[in-house]
C-alpha cells in the first residue's frame, strides 16, 4: 500500500526511483479512489483511458535508469489545456466532441518529462465564475462538504488533489481561479507572473490576465511543477524569461504588507477574519515584520476588462470551425442558433456586456477608464514594493459556499476581491492553506494570499515553506 | 443607467446569439446591477502617465515552420462539415 494521503512528489519520486512501487502502482491506486469519489464529487469530466499505458511507459523509462522530477508522477488537467487527440471543452456545450489537433506547452513539457495525465477536470465554463457552477457539466463538489462548491473556476483540478484523486494538477488563473478554489479545497495554489509559463494550447479567456498554475498539496511540489513548466516560448509571444525582470533573493525574514482597509471592508466573514488575524500573528511569531498598506478595490478594472476580452475570444466559436454545429435557416441562423444553444448563461452575460463596455458610445466611460485605472494600479504596486517585500491577505473574504447560494451574479463577482489585483498587475501569487474554521456542522478549509513582484516566485514559495514549516517537502 | 431589454436585444443580435424575450430582461436587469457597480471605476482612474510596458510584440520570420498538411486531418476532423479539404459553409450571397 502506497501512502497517498502523505504522498507529495518529492516521496514519490523516491518511492518511484526506490523500486519500492511503480508507476503503474500509483497510476492505479488514484484510479481506485477516482472510481470511488468522483461520481459524487465531479471533478474529472473525463478518465483517460490510456493513463495506465503512460505509466508503463514511465516505468521503462524509470526502469532504464532515468530520473526526471515529474517521471511516472500522475497529474489532473484542467479542461481548458490541450493534449493531443484528446477532447477539451473548456466545460462548455459549444466545444462538444472537440478533439486537440496539438499539445499545449505545457503539456508537451509535462510529456518530456514522463508525467501521467490521469484525465481532464472540471471548471467554470470557459473560465468564467468561481464556483464550477457554470460548468455545462454540473458543478464539482466540495471533498470536505459535498452541499458546499470546490470553488472555481479551477474547482475540478483543486477538489481532484484535495480528495486524494490526483497527486498534483495543473488550472489557470485569470482572477483567482487558481488561487480561491484551492483555498477553498485547502490545498496549495499557484498563480505566475502573467508569462511566467507558457498559454500555448490554454483556451483564451481574459488574454491580458490568463496565466496556467500548478496546484498541490505542498510548496514543494508546486514549485517543482512551475520550474519544470516556466519560461519562454516561441509560440507565445508573451513569455518573458529570466532576465525580463529585476531578480530578488529570499531573506530570512520579510516585510509584509497587508491591506488593513481592503480586508476589514464589509463583506468578510468574521471567521475568516479570525483566522487571518491568527495567520498575521503566525508570522510575525515566525520574525516577520507586518506593516499597514493602501490598496484600492480594483473590482470594477478587473470585471471591464475581463467582459471586454472575453466577448472578442469567445467570438470564435461560431459552429463552422469546431465544435457544436446547430442548423438554422442560413449562415446567421447557424451562428445565432450555435451560440444560443452552445454558451451558458454567464458566457453570454459576459459577452455581451463585454460588446456593450466596447461599444462607441461607451468606450470611454468604461473600457478607456479601465485602462488608465490598470496602469494607476500597476505604479501604485511599484510603489508599494519600494516598502515591502509580500503583500498579505486572504485568499477569498468568505469560505466556500453552499451550491445554488449565490444566484445573483454581482454577488459572486464581489468575491474576487482580493485574487483580481495580481491578475491586473501581473504579479504572481499564492495560496497558502492557514486552517480550518466550522461552518455549521462542517469544518471547512480557509486560505492566506501572498503577493510578490513580478517574477519573484522564490519569495512566495519560501515564506509558504516557512507559513507551512514545509522541510523540503 | 437603466439599460432596456432593445438595448440587450441589439447586443445580442451583434454577438450572434439568439435571445428570447424573457432573457433579455433578465439580462437587462443583471447588466444594470453590473454596469452600476463596475462605473466605479471613475474614481480609479486618475490621470497617469503611460510608460513603456515590459512585454513587447515578438516578430520571427514569416516562415513555414510545420510539415505540409502536418494538421490538417487532426484540424478538418474538428469540424462539423467537411468537404474533401474544405469547410462547408452556407452561401451567404
Amino acid at each position: 500500500m502506497i501512502d497517498l494521503d502523505n504522498l507529495t512528489i518529492l516521496k514519490a519520486r523516491e518511492g518511484l526511483d526506490k523500486n519500492e512501487f511503480s508507476s503503474v502502482d500509483l497510476v492505479s491506486a488514484y484510479q481506485n479512489i477516482i472510481k470511488d469519489k468522483n461520481s459524487n464529487l465531479n471533478a474529472f469530466l473525463e478518465v483517460f483511458d490510456d493513463a495506465l499505458k503512460q505509466a508503463k511507459e514511465a516505468d521503462v523509462r524509470i526502469s532504464n535508469g532515468e530520473s526526471l522530477p515529474l517521471l511516472g508522477i500522475p497529474f489532473a488537467v484542467k479542461d481548458n489545456i490541450l493534449i493531443k487527440g484528446k477532447k477539451a471543452t473548456s466545460a462548455s456545450k459549444i466545444l462538444e466532441g472537440f478533439v486537440s489537433p496539438y499539445d499545449a506547452t505545457v503539456i508537451s513539457k509535462l510529456k518530456k518529462q514522463g508525467a501521467v495525465f490521469l484525465g481532464r477536470t472540471n471548471m467554470d465554463e470557459f473560465a468564467l465564475g468561481g464556483s464550477t457552477e457554470n460548468s455545462a457539466f454540473g458543478p464539482t463538489k466540495n471533498p470536505y462538504d459535498e452541499a458546499r462548491v470546490s470553488g472555481g473556476t479551477s474547482g475540478g483540478s483543486t477538489a481532484s488533489v484535495a480528495s486524494g484523486m490526483s497527486l498534483c494538477a495543473l488550472g489557470s488563473d485569470t482572477g483567482g481561479s487558481v488561487r480561491q478554489p484551492s483555498s477553498f479545497c485547502g490545498v496549495v495554489g499557484l498563480k505566475p507572473t502573467y508569462g511566467g509559463v507558457s498559454r500555448h494550447g490554454l483556451m483564451a479567456a481574459t488574454s491580458s490576465f490568463d496565466v496556467i498554475g500548478p496546484i498541490a498539496k505542498t510548496v514543494g511540489d508546486v514549485e517543482t511543477i512551475f520550474d519544470l513548466i516556466k519560461g519562454r516560448d516561441d509560440m507565445d509571444s508573451t513569455t518573458i524569461g529570466e532576465d525580463t525582470y529585476e531578480n530578488r533573493p529570499t531573506k530570512s525574514s520579510y516585510v509584509i504588507g497587508v491591506p488593513q482597509s481592503l480586508v476589514n471592508e464589509k463583506g468578510i466573514d468574521p471567521k475568516v477574519k479570525e483566522n487571518f488575524d491568527v495567520s498575521v500573528q503566525k508570522l510575525k511569531d515566525l520574525g516577520h515584520q507586518i506593516v499597514d498598506i493602501e490598496l484600492p478595490n480594483a473590482l470594477s478594472i478587473y470585471y471591464i476588462m475581463n467582459f471586454a476580452e472575453v466577448s472578442s475570444n469567445l467570438s470564435r466559436f461560431d459552429g463552422v470551425k469546431y465544435g457544436l454545429h446547430v442548423d438554422g435557416d442560413g449562415l446567421l441562423g447557424d451562428y445565432l442558433q450555435t451560440r444560443r444553444d452552445g454558451f451558458g448563461k454567464e458566457a453570454k452575460r459576459r459577452i455581451i456586456l463585454g460588446t456593450y463596455v466596447l461599444s462607441s458610445g461607451y468606450y470611454d466611460a468604461f473600457y478607456g477608464k479601465a485602462q488608465l485605472a490598470r496602469v494607476a494600479l500597476r505604479k501604485k504596486f511599484d510603489e508599494v514594493f519600494k516598502k515591502v517585500d509580500l503583500i498579505l491577505t486572504p485568499t477569498s473574504p468568505v469560505p466556500a459556499w453552499k451550491i445554488g447560494e449565490k444566484s445573483d451574479p454581482l454577488s459572486m463577482y464581489l468575491e474576487d476581491i482580493f485574487t483580481v489585483t495580481a491578475n491586473i498587475v501581473g504579479i504572481p501569487a499564492i495560496s497558502i492553506p492557514s486552517g480550518f474554521a466550522d461552518f455549521e456542522d462542517k469544518k471547512m478549509p480557509l486560505g492566506i494570499q501572498f503577493m510578490a513582484p513580478h517574477s519573484a516566485e522564490n519569495i512566495l514559495f519560501d515564506i509558504g515553506k516557512k507559513f507551512l514549516g514545509e522541510n523540503n517537502f | 443607467m437603466a439599460i432596456t431589454k432593445d438595448e440587450v436585444k441589439n447586443l445580442a443580435d451583434l454577438v450572434r446569439i439568439q435571445i428570447n424575450d424573457s432573457d433579455a430582461s433578465d439580462l437587462a436587469r443583471d447588466m444594470d446591477s453590473i454596469l452600476g457597480y463596475v462605473s466605479e471605476v471613475e474614481k480609479l482612474a486618475v490621470d497617469v502617465e503611460r510608460e513603456i510596458p515590459k512585454l513587447r510584440n515578438v516578430f520571427r520570420e514569416d516562415e513555414v515552420t510545420n510539415e505540409p498538411s502536418e494538421y490538417t486531418e487532426s484540424i478538418l476532423t474538428n469540424s462539423p462539415q467537411r468537404d474533401g479539404d474544405y469547410l462547408v459553409v452556407k452561401k451567404i450571397l
